[in-house]
């Protein structure tokens, strides 16, 4: 494998988008839970929901943050590294993206600011509105990307330039609710929910775990393995939908998934596979004539195509892809069971009493981002060996830039990622893990503070007894 | 009727651009400003100043990128590779101070918060670097050919641009002064009018460097504005005057403003110096409107020839249409929300 500018760039691209996936994914959900959360409050009255209310929106509010910062780079990616993609395709696929910008990313980026620093300023029922705002902004910003991303899985409503080559609308309505949009569409909203459960389920085990259990933590348990008991099974049928759309439109990157060799009526599933001498290049572990079960919209006789119906420079790379597949899959069942497995205890009334469940609970909070991120390779490097499926090859998207350049870029791109990754990560688990304060409502004074206020935390970092920056 | 579609983007995109500068820079430049801070109380009330708008302000780099990438692609396309270097250095800068607002705060010893504390400051400080050396490769021009980017890795890094770029860092730093000059009171309220005066100075200073540095660059440029080696040409000269004219009168007016006592007889009310700090940078931006347009790739590529296809832009001229009233309505009632003086020990509660 030569290290040239083309696999320099992708693999660049790759890192800096799956970096970037994990903060929309986290905060499309808890986005979502906050509005809900403030709505409860609002409408019950209820302090425990306006306490978990304040308490995650300043963990929220790191990863906005985090999550517009590597957004930035996203928008620009496009063109230092992929300049040809972007020129080609940059009449259908631009409108979905400045679309994005005017209807979402000003909506959450604006009332973000009243939502952090808003608590005092305005009415509750305002702040709600904020809230709700910011909320759907990141709905509609995901919408917008999906949709593009979906036009390069599943290109429809374009047509090519003879006299320049590059592609231009025929129809915007085809080329936005393209074939694969409604069903990643859901697939994600989901992942994001469900993402955001987890974690929300992790730090309620944890505190339960460390003896730190208050009103809301019981609240956060509930509300979070509801969530995920209730979703989860949506999930997974939402993946099958994705994956049955996939198998329409992109046979390929099934018979990738799946690990099918040869073109059949019937298929089975592999579970596991190695690299072996046979044409086909691997072999492994199949529980047979799974595919009228897994692919009931088959017609009966309808040929599965296998690896062996597309040529080796059609087809996608298999390993990765088979692996992240199964590794989602396998996050996935076991998102499912910690959602099952809280409403059980939830239901015997033992929810809150630690026990092996907060032991499991805790590291399954990352589950959720493992899914997204290897859901998200199986879908991306299943779409290779193209950028715009069938119409444009990966290696005829690339800019003109040297592998210096790009080498340069991908190291600095992981230094610097790795330094806010790890700085940003240890601050939400701080937070995230330190509990409530046990007191039924908080001091007049300090509800006068901003939740994610500089004043706010340091009132936190007394409470536990940590070593403080004086203000000098 | 036939609308122009891309001279209306290449105006949709200026403006967005202008946004940009006007209200992210203010906050860069007091980013910039808080590496002189006196102490931690006095950094946080800066960044008080700041904190509930950088989101929205820096939404509209994404104007930049994006819109450019959706209205214009094969200017984007060009322009991209043609600054790789110094975008992704802008981009990391972005990164660390983004980060910083949130970071710095919740940073518990004192090495991390001195860590963040640098980020933020040294990151606001690079990306206005970089973006005022891109502002000068751009009219510099780029090298292209059979239209993609020709030239090399280090094109952008010329005695030029880095005028351009120490102009716009000290721009954005007369931005965030007058912006401290009128979100802050008392003791940091005086700092800021010095801060600010300092750096007037030094914008009339780049000012007229980068206006005669620019006029030689290319002919094309000096013969716009009626300059040639042997004479001036007032038919060409004289209607553009206004322009640089009215840069200079600002100059001037705004060092009366902030030289005057606040609250003495006829001083200027807090909001006008960074009002008239706008003005000057407009005067600069249209300046610089008239030397290089109607190039997008100055002095290769036009608006016409890099426009996106005509369905294209007309779909997101409506979305512009009507969307950009709201943004600009909603944006303008958050600052309303936020308007007033910044108090110490209650950063963001002013009355």
């Amino acid at each position: 494998m030569e290290f040239d500018a083309l696999l320099l760039s992708r693999l660049q691209f790759a890192f800096v988008v799956a970096f970037h996936i994990l903060f929309p994914a986290f905060t499309i959900g808890l986005a979502a839970f906050l509005a809900v959360c403030e709505g409860l409050w609002l409408k019950t009255g209820k302090e425990v929901f306006k306490r978990l209310y304040l308490h995650w929106v300043k963990i929220f509010a790191l990863a906005f943050a985090m999550g517009v910062v590597s957004g930035v780079v996203m928008s620009y990616q496009f063109g230092t590294n992929w300049s040809v993609f972007s020129e080609i395709t940059g009449s259908v696929m631009g409108p979905m993206l400045a679309y994005e910008v005017l209807t979402a990313f000003f909506l959450e980026a604006t009332f973000l600011g009243v939502m952090l620093f808003g608590w005092q300023k305005v009415g509750r029922k305002l702040h709600f509105v904020a809230t709700c705002a910011v909320a759907i902004g990141t709905t509609i910003s995901a919408f917008w990307i999906l949709a593009a991303n979906s036009w390069m899985q599943t290109p429809a409503g374009f047509a090519i330039d003879p006299e320049t080559g590059n592609f231009y609308a025929t129809s915007f309505v085809e080329a936005i609710f393209n074939p694969s949009l409604p069903s990643r569409m859901a697939h994600m909203l989901l992942a994001a929910y469900t993402t955001t459960a987890a974690v929300v389920m992790a730090a309620g085990a944890y505190q339960v775990l460390k003896g730190r259990i208050t009103e809301p933590t019981k609240w956060q348990l509930r509300m979070a393995g509801g969530t995920l008991a209730v979703l989860m099974p949506l999930q997974i049928l939402a993946g099958h939908w994705s994956g049955e759309v996939a198998h329409e439109h992109q046979p390929a990157k099934i018979a990738v998934v799946e690990g099918w060799c040869e073109t059949s009526e019937v298929q089975g599933t592999m579970v596991l596979a190695w690299p072996d001498d046979s044409e086909c290049g691997h072999t492994g572990i199949t529980i047979p004539n799974t595919s009228p079960l897994l692919f009931p919209s088959v017609p009966e006789g309808e040929e599965l195509k296998g690896m062996d119906s597309f040529a080796r420079e059609d087809r996608p790379p298999m390993w990765l892809i088979f692996y992240s597949f199964r590794i989602m899959v396998g996050a996935g069942l076991g998102m499912l069971a910690i959602g099952l497995w809280a409403c059980f205890l939830w239901w015997r009334g033992k929810l809150d009493k630690r026990g092996l469940f907060h032991m499991a609970a805790v590291p399954a909070g990352a589950f959720g981002f493992l899914a997204v991120v290897t859901g998200w390779i199986t879908a991306e490097v299943g779409r290779q060996p193209y950028t715009v499926y069938g119409h444009l090859r990966t290696v005829d998207s690339l800019s003109p830039v040297t592998a210096g350049q790009v080498a340069t870029s991908l190291i600095v791109f992981m230094v610097v990622y790795a330094i806010i990754f790890t700085a940003g990560v240890v601050y939400m688990a701080r937070i995230a893990t330190r509990g409530f304060d046990d007191k039924p409502t908080d001091p007049a004074t300090r509800e006068r503070r901003a939740p994610g206020s500089p004043l706010g935390s340091v009132d936190d970092k007394a409470e536990e007894g940590d070593d403080i920056v004086a203000a000098e | 009727m036939d609308i122009d579609l891309p001279l209306i983007w290449a105006l949709i995109l200026a403006i967005g651009v202008m946004m940009y500068v006007l209200l992210d820079g203010f906050d860069l430049g007091v980013g910039i400003f808080t590496a002189i801070a006196k102490d931690e109380e006095e950094r946080n009330m800066m960044t008080a100043t700041v904190e509930p708008v950088w989101d929205g302000n820096e939404t509209w780099l994404i104007i930049g990128g994006g819109g450019l990438f959706a209205a214009f692609p094969t200017a984007y396309a060009i322009i991209m590779p043609a600054f790789y270097l110094p975008v992704l250095i802008m981009l990391a800068a972005l990164i660390f101070r983004g980060v910083a607002f949130e970071f710095r705060h919740k940073a518990v010893r004192k090495p991390t918060r001195l860590f963040w504390n640098g980020a933020f400051y040294g990151g606001s400080f690079t990306a206005a670097l970089a973006q005022g050396i891109m502002l000068g490769g751009m009219v510099q021009g780029v090298r292209v050919e059979g239209g993609a980017f020709a030239g090399g890795t280090f094109d952008w890094l010329t005695p030029f641009t880095l005028l351009t770029g120490i102009s716009v860092v000290i721009g954005y730093m007369l931005l965030g002064a007058c912006w401290l000059v009128l979100k802050t009171e008392n003791e940091l309220h005086m700092k800021a009018r010095k801060w600010a005066r300092m750096a007037l100075i030094g914008v009339a200073i780049c000012f007229l460097a980068v206006s005669f540095a620019t006029l030689s660059l290319d002919p094309s440029i000096g013969d716009r504005w009626g300059f040639s080696m042997s004479h001036i040409d007032p038919a060409r000269f004289l209607p553009l005057a206004p322009v640089p004219l009215a840069g200079m009168a600002l100059c001037l007016w705004l060092w009366r403003d902030l030289s005057m006592k606040p609250g003495a007889l006829g001083s200027a009310p807090d909001w006008r110096p960074y009002l008239l700090a706008v003005g000057i940078f407009l005067s600069g931006y249209i300046g610089l409107g008239v030397s290089l347009f109607p190039f997008i790739v100055p002095y290769e590529v036009s608006v016409w020839e890099a426009a996106a296809a005509d369905n294209a832009l007309m779909l997101m001229l409506v979305g512009a249409v009507i969307m950009l009233p709201i943004i600009l309505t909603y944006t303008a009632y958050v600052y309303s929300l936020f308007w007033g003086k910044v108090k110490p020990g209650d950063g963001y509660h002013a009355s």
